[in-house]
């Protein structure tokens, strides 16, 4: 999988997961001043993420996790996608 | 099932729940309640089998599926294990009910550590290794309902029960807790507080210590499993859709 089209599925399951529109969740959103995402919020994101694709994140991992980009490459190095 | 907010519609395929410790006494009894309003049953056991398969016989009897599966609650493979096993044979569990319970009485001053873990392990890490695994697939569906067999015992002391009742206060606590992590999303965790119930977890107890319990509750005698199974089946029914991270004591007055 390329960079791009990991980094477009991620949004759009963030999407769905936060109920706001696509087109607010870019790689510099902060989940919650930008996106109004509550911890419960993150926690149904993240297993979405695990289930869409197949990867274990840990809580520890999720901690620093403040922005959208940063999601993604969470993601990414699990996957072993290349930025 | 689909799930509008907090709105509830049963549709044709029947809600799924899973009972621990249910091959007798107040979970064998809820499974018989849960089946009756219709939902499908998993009867979770560790012991013994006969017991299960005679709570699936009568839930089948009701015309809802119904199951018969090994957990043992202490252990998060065996857990996880019989949650794959219902979503395999049932589908998704929607209605969770933690009663595996374990009690060993004995005064603190000369209780083994041994019999205090036993003791945390069944009634209070169980329920929530059980409850952890269920509440992914809840968060999901916007719906579900857990419901804690917690115990009088929570609410007020027994002496040579420190650690049955610090195990079920333990779960109270839990129950609360849960509440207000999950309850926006439609899903409600409550506690049931049964007195003295006439099960095999009382029955070792003397007829002078059974008349003494009897004296205690103003109802003047023991609750049978049904009465409690009542209750436990109306927390996770649609009419208990605004109950939410509540205790109730279902034990004749015991606590009043």
């Amino acid at each position: 999988m390329e960079m791009a089209e990991l980094e477009q599925k991620v949004c759009k399951i963030l999407a769905d997961n936060l109920s706001v529109p696509e087109d607010q969740v870019t790689p510099s959103a902060r989940f919650q001043e930008d996106l109004d995402a509550d911890s419960l919020d993150l926690v149904e994101a993240v297993l979405a993420l695990e289930e869409e694709f197949g990867v274990t994140i840990p809580e520890e991992e999720m901690e620093g996790v403040r922005t959208v980009g940063q999601a993604i490459q969470l993601v990414a190095a699990k996957l072993g996608v290349a930025a | 099932m689909s799930v509008r907010g907090s709105e509830w519609v049963p549709e044709a395929e029947a809600t799924i729940a899973l009972v621990t410790g249910a091959s007798r006494g107040i979970g064998h009894a809820s499974c018989l309640a849960l089946a009756r309003a219709g939902l499908a049953v998993a009867v979770g056991y560790r012991s013994d089998p006969e017991g299960a398969e005679e709570a699936v016989a009568k839930a089948t009897a009701e015309g809802v599926r119904s199951l018969a599966v090994s957990i043992d609650v202490r252990d998060e493979g065996s857990v996880d294990e019989a949650f794959k096993r219902v979503e395999r044979e049932l589908g998704p569990v929607r209605v969770l009910v933690n009663n595996a319970g374990f009690t060993r009485d004995g005064l603190a001053v000369r209780y083994s550590t041994e019999n205090w873990d036993a003791t945390l392990d069944t009634n209070l890490r169980g329920a929530f290794l059980c409850s952890r695994r269920a509440l992914a697939a809840m968060l999901k569906a916007r719906w579900g309902r857990i419901v804690n067999v917690a115990s009088a015992a929570a609410l007020r002391g027994n002496a040579g029960q420190a650690a049955y009742s610090a195990s079920k206060a333990g779960l109270v606590g839990m129950t609360k807790s849960l509440a207000r992590e999950v309850g926006g999303r439609g899903i409600t965790v409550n506690a049931v507080c049964p007195g003295f119930v006439a099960t095999r977890m009382t029955e070792p107890q003397s007829e002078e210590i059974r008349q003494r319990y009897v004296e205690m509750t103003p109802a003047g005698r023991f609750a049978t499993p049904d009465e409690v199974a009542a209750v436990i089946a109306f927390l996770a029914g649609p009419e208990a859709s605004y109950v939410n991270g509540a205790t109730i004591a279902v034990d004749g007055g015991l606590t009043a």
